[in-house]
Order: structure tokens, then C-alpha cells, then sequence
């Protein structure tokens, strides 16, 4: 059984600003880190390559850089790692990367169960895993909050919903998003740092993948278009009450009263 | 293909350094001696503008689709068994508000099995068209065949934009459809308008609220958005019904599924706090558990509910259901009190739309005070206990 994972290098906080003057934002020494939600999917994946002896792969997409959260996948256990890297990516929006990576995943050879985190954490769209999905013909199924059996055909599923939770028997190949604590992640360790020290991170460029038609990848590929970025507007403070904690108490209640709340 | 090239002759005499950190996603690159760009540039075209003699954008023109063959906005009507999801009235209000701007008509697309009462009840919304697909196999939420009757309904009605509920269903469903069509799909809005040619202007945030982005689809339809429960308005209900709901056929062959679902079990019901009218929000200035008392006894006097902030659920002191923020529910109450909240931006994201904001906090910099209309500086200790006893006062002064 082969299993891939969808990993994405994003920065190590969300705590960023735009600079009001060029509407640029401000990244400098802001460190990267793998996206947290990929940790849980990574954590998945290595719980069945240990019970089910699979193989384990991730892939990401990414500048060079980005070889780094391929390096502590190694270090948390994955077998082998695979880097989408090429200019022609550039400016991709979700759906050109989505399709990038499905084209990178199909050259891997066969995939049996793909998993992805449930979202990034500088996207925030959660629309890469479904997208995968779509573009291999497989069937997805999002929000998975346990695996309750896998065997060589099927996997069966917690899937959760706003007011149920619904259990599904999924054929492979097939993928899925896994909420975050579906397993608690474990770290990355020395002795595997060591052991994968010389492990090659593979890289895939576009004359690796089956369709080489441009215009399906990087800023051509993608429908949408950021106009600009622009802080989010604040809301000027209209009254500002200090005092003692008593007498802010009873005005307090008082402003309830009047504005009808009591 | 569009690009950004290099003019390495405009580099001589000029810091790789520097040119290096203009660009925001660490995309350019030196060797030592050329300037290159790698797979790192989301053509953001800082760097041309910085730096217009060595950067140089490239843009190949593409041909114009034809945005007149797609007409109307469609609201994908959300559903938990036979209840409409209240998203799904606020998408129509907005898809309304929009459609008078361009003269298009406003659809609502029905799909699951035995849905024709909820198809009835949303002709007093003011749709223009209620389409409904109808099929046993539809009674669960299963992605391949939803994703087929909405591919059908879109080749059918080609609506020029299709708004999708942040749900659970939505989340998912949205971006396999959008990626069918090969076509744009902006996740989360928070704020939506169209131009007069047919574009779709989506705003939503990113890097957990931190930055809002404008983002548009210029040459793709139909145009996809997903926005989350209570962002939008949703319009009064109408006493008249106007026109009558049409059914779709789709072949059951088209309804094939990989998938099978074993067992539904329903979520133990708690009040939802994205229903309340009046939250209470008790952050981390509440210093133990049973303090948490406080709040209640407010919430109750206000016949409200208490919501609280990511450290008290990371600590378990309540539900995760009860949190606020992007990592929990997002809320629009009529009234919002926050307790000793500093007001992480990952916070005021999930609540910055209620109607009154008031803010208590000790620190008279605490970032909640940016969206409070009353910024209350003080110990939560002090004020909340005299807040009560006057409320009750005044409760009982009204009876």
C-alpha cells in the first residue's frame, strides 16, 4: 500500500503586517515552519505505514526552500520526498496548485489513500484537498475525524458534520482531509535526523509531468487574480470608559438598561 | 505565459542584497553572479515596481471569454435533513443586492431526496428560480454524485456566479466543482460586489485575518465563493411565494458513488453560540475555572450565552464548540461583552461583525479595543460582580 501526504512550508506566523505605505507585506524574519494541520495527516499516514507496512511519501510545492519541511517529514518517519519546483509554477492561485500537485502525485506512480491536513494556516482555504481529488478522479472525503478500518480495498471513515457525524466506506484510491486531533502528532526525531541526513529530497519540475500544456500551471493557470492586500479595517473605538472597577460596573449596566438589552 | 524576466546587465553595480529582500516571498535568487526568480513568485510585481530597469513583467494576452453566455447568480441551498441551512437565506440576500446592480436573475440550486417543502419555503425569499434535483441517491452527502448534479445544473443554467455556504458540505463540495470547471473559487469572503461586467469582487482574509485580499476572476465562469454562516444578512421572509419550484432530472448512472455510508450518528444538540442574540465571552483574565460563574450569571440575566476564547478550551475549561475565533465559530450577535480578552486578531476575526462590541480588559492597549464601540478599562473582578447586581436591580425594577 502506497500512502502520499500533501505537505506546505508556510511562515512560522500569522502575525504579519502590511506596510501601509507600499501595501507590501512585511516578512522579514519571520521564520517558516510546516503547516501545523499537515502534521496531523503526517501523523495519520505514519500510524498506518507502521500497522499496514505501507509506503509513505509526501509531496510539496514550493521554492527550494521548502526542502526543509521535507526534511522533518524524514525526520518524523516518511520514506521518500518529492519537491514541485519550477518557475513555470510561479503565481500559481489554489487551482493551478492544486493541479500542479495532482500532476506531481500522478508522476509518483500509484497512490492507494492521499491524505492532506484540513487547511494551511496562510491560505486558510481548505480547498487544495478536494481540488486534488477532483483533478485524479477519485473520490475525497473531507473532515475525517477517525479511521475505523482500512484494508486493501476500502477505507471507512468518522467524517465530521455540523450535526452528525457520518461514517463512510471509501474504495481506494481515494483521499482524505483529516481534522486536526485525529492523532496527536509526534516529533521529529534525532535519531531519524541522523539517519536521513543523506536522504535525497527528489525534485519534480515541470518536464516531469504528464501534461505539459503551460497554461494550465503558474499565473496562467490560475482564474483568480489578487487585485491587492490591504490591512483589515479597524473599527474606531467610539467610547473609552475608565475609572473604578465599581462605579464602571453600574454604568456599565446602566448602558444595558438604555440600550434596551435588560 | 505571463512573467517576470530579469535584466542582468541592470543588476551590475547593484547589491544582490537588496534586490533579494524586495521581494516578499524570498523568490529571488543570486548565484553570486545573476539575479534569478524561482518557484517562490506569486507575480506580485513588488519587485517591478521597485526596481522597473532590472524587473520586467511579461503578459501574454489570452482571449476574451464571452461573460454575456452566463447569466444569473445561483445560491447552493444547504440542508441538514429537511431544515435549511440559515447561510443559505443570507447567500440568496446577498446574491439579490448583487443581481439588481447587473440586471441578472437570482437561483437557488435544491439537491437531496424528498427536499420539495424546503423548495416551497424558499419562494418566499425572493429567488427568481428554485431548481431542484430530486433522487434517493442524493439523501446523503456523498461528493461524487453532489458534485455531478451541480455540474449538470451548471451546464444547464450557466449561472455567471455561484455563492456556496462556508458549511461543512460546502467547504468541501464547492472547490470539486469549481476545480470540474476548471474556474475560481475564493474560500471564506467576508465581503462580496459585482461590476457591471460581471465580475465578481471577493474579499476575504488570510494569513489567519491578519491581511485582507481583494481578489477578482477575470476571465472564468461561473465565478465560486464560499461564505461562512453570519457574515451576511439574511432577508425578511415574505408572506407571498413568487413563482413555482422546477425540477431537474439527472440519470441515476451519473449518480455513481465509490462511496457508501454505514451509520449517521447525531451530535449530542447544544444550543449553538452562533444563535445567540448576546454572548459573553470570557477570556483568559478569568484566573480558575469555577470563576467562570461570573459570566454565566451574566449571560443568564442577559438571556445570553457564554462563549470563550482558545486558551480556556486548550485549558478545558469548556466545550470547543464555545470558541470564538478562526479556529472556532464565527458569530454576528445583536451584543457581544468580552471578558478579559486581549483581542488576538485570530479572535476579533470570528466576532468582529456583532452589532455592539463592549470590551472589558485591565490593559488600556488591549488589541480588542480596536473593534470595541465601548472600551471598558478595568478589572473584570471589580466590574463584572458590581454589573450584575445592578442588572438585577434593574431587572427586577422593570417587572
Amino acid at each position: 500500500m502506497n500512502i502520499t501526504v500533501c505537505i506546505k512550508q508556510v511562515p512560522g506566523t500569522s502575525e504579519v503586517e502590511i506596510d501601509e505605505k507600499t501595501g507590501v507585506l512585511k516578512r522579514e524574519g519571520i521564520d517558516s515552519k510546516m503547516n501545523p494541520y499537515d502534521l496531523y495527516a503526517l501523523e495519520t499516514a505514519l500510524r498506518i505505514k507502521s500497522d499496514k507496512n505501507a509506503g509513505l511519501r509526501v509531496i510539496s510545492m514550493g521554492p527550494p526552500q521548502a526542502e526543509a519541511v521535507i526534511r522533518e517529514a524524514y525526520m518524523m518517519g516518511a520514506d521518500e520526498g518529492y519537491l514541485l519546483t519550477d518557475r513555470k509554477f510561479a503565481g500559481a492561485d489554489v487551482l493551478a496548485t492544486s493541479y500542479a500537485l495532482s500532476q506531481g502525485i500522478r508522476s509518483l506512480g500509484h497512490s492507494d489513500l492521499i491524505i492532506t491536513g484540513k487547511m494551511t494556516t496562510d491560505g486558510d482555504t481548505a480547498q487544495v484537498g478536494p481540488e486534488i481529488a477532483e483533478y485524479l478522479q477519485i473520490p475525497h472525503v473531507a473532515n475525517v475525524l477517525r479511521i475505523l478500518e482500512l484494508n486493501e480495498k476500502s477505507i471507512t471513515v468518522e467524517m465530521n458534520m455540523a450535526e452528525s457525524v457520518e461514517i463512510q466506506e471509501v474504495l481506494l484510491p481515494c483521499l482524505i482531509t483529516v481534522e486536526k486531533d485525529i492523532y496527536q502528532p509526534r516529533l521529529p526525531s534525532f535519531k531519524l535526523k541522523l539517519k536521513t541526513a543523506d536522504r535525497p529530497v527528489h525534485y519534480i519540475t515541470f518536464n516531469d509531468l504528464e501534461d505539459k500544456d503551460e497554461s494550465h500551471y503558474g499565473l496562467k493557470g490560475s482564474p483568480t487574480q489578487v487585485l491587492k492586500i490591504f490591512p483589515p479595517p479597524a473599527k474606531t473605538t467610539s467610547e473609552r470608559w475608565e475609572g473604578k472597577g465599581e462605579e464602571l460596573g453600574q454604568r456599565l449596566a446602566e448602558k444595558l438598561h438604555e440600550l434596551k438589552f435588560i | 505565459m505571463s512573467k517576470i524576466i530579469v535584466h542582468q546587465n541592470a543588476v551590475k553595480g547593484k547589491s544582490h542584497d537588496a534586490l533579494i529582500k524586495v521581494c516578499p516571498f524570498n523568490a529571488i535568487e543570486s548565484d553570486g553572479k545573476e539575479i534569478s526568480i524561482n518557484s517562490g513568485c506569486r507575480m506580485c510585481k513588488i519587485c517591478v515596481k521597485r526596481y522597473p530597469d532590472v524587473f520586467e513583467f511579461v503578459e501574454e494576452k489570452v482571449a476574451e471569454i464571452d461573460k454575456s453566455k452566463w447569466r444569473g447568480i445561483a445560491v447552493y441551498i444547504d440542508h441538514i435533513e429537511d431544515s435549511i441551512h440559515p447561510v443559505s437565506f443570507e447567500l440568496i440576500g446577498k446574491a439579490r443586492e448583487m443581481a439588481a446592480k447587473i440586471g441578472h436573475p437570482v437561483y437557488c440550486l435544491l439537491m437531496g431526496s424528498k427536499v420539495g417543502s424546503m423548495a416551497e419555503e424558499l419562494l418566499h425569499y425572493g429567488a427568481d428560480g428554485v431548481y431542484l434535483y430530486d433522487k434517493p441517491e442524493l439523501l446523503h452527502f456523498r461528493i461524487e454524485p453532489y458534485t455531478a448534479v451541480f455540474e449538470d445544473f451548471i451546464n444547464r443554467i450557466k449561472p455567471s456566479i455561484v455563492l456556496v455556504g462556508g458549511t461543512t458540505v460546502g467547504r468541501s463540495l464547492a472547490p470539486r466543482v469549481a476545480a470540474r470547471f476548471r474556474t475560481g473559487l475564493t474560500a471564506d469572503c467576508t465581503m462580496l460586489d459585482v461590476q457591471k461586467n460581471t465580475d465578481l469582487d471577493q474579499i476575504r482574509p488570510a494569513y489567519g485575518g491578519n491581511i485582507m485580499a481583494h481578489i477578482h476572476t477575470p476571465n472564468h465562469r461561473p465565478q465560486f465563493a464560499t461564505v461562512r454562516y453570519k457574515i451576511f444578512d439574511a432577508p425578511e421572509r415574505q408572506d407571498d411565494a413568487s413563482g413555482k419550484p422546477e425540477y431537474l432530472d439527472i440519470g441515476s448512472d451519473k449518480l455513481a458513488s465509490r462511496i457508501k455510508v454505514l451509520e449517521v450518528k447525531k451530535k449530542e444538540k447544544v444550543k449553538s453560540i452562533e444563535d445567540a442574540d448576546v454572548i459573553v465571552v470570557a477570556g483568559r483574565a478569568f484566573k480558575k475555572e469555577d470563576d467562570l460563574s461570573i459570566a454565566y450569571e451574566l449571560a443568564d440575566l442577559l438571556g445570553g450565552m457564554v462563549a470563550v476564547t482558545r486558551p480556556l478550551i486548550e485549558a478545558g475549561w469548556a466545550d470547543p464548540r464555545l470558541q470564538i475565533g478562526l479556529s472556532g465559530r464565527t458569530v454576528k450577535p445583536k451584543l457581544i461583552i468580552t471578558c478579559g480578552v486581549s483581542g488576538a486578531i485570530q479572535f476579533v476575526a470570528g466576532m468582529n461583525n456583532a452589532d455592539t462590541v463592549i470590551a472589558i480588559n485591565k490593559d488600556p492597549k488591549a488589541q480588542i479595543f480596536s473593534v470595541a464601540h465601548y472600551a471598558v478599562i478595568g478589572d473584570i473582578y471589580e466590574i463584572l460582580p458590581e454589573m450584575i447586581g445592578k442588572l438585577r436591580a434593574l431587572k427586577t425594577n422593570n417587572r
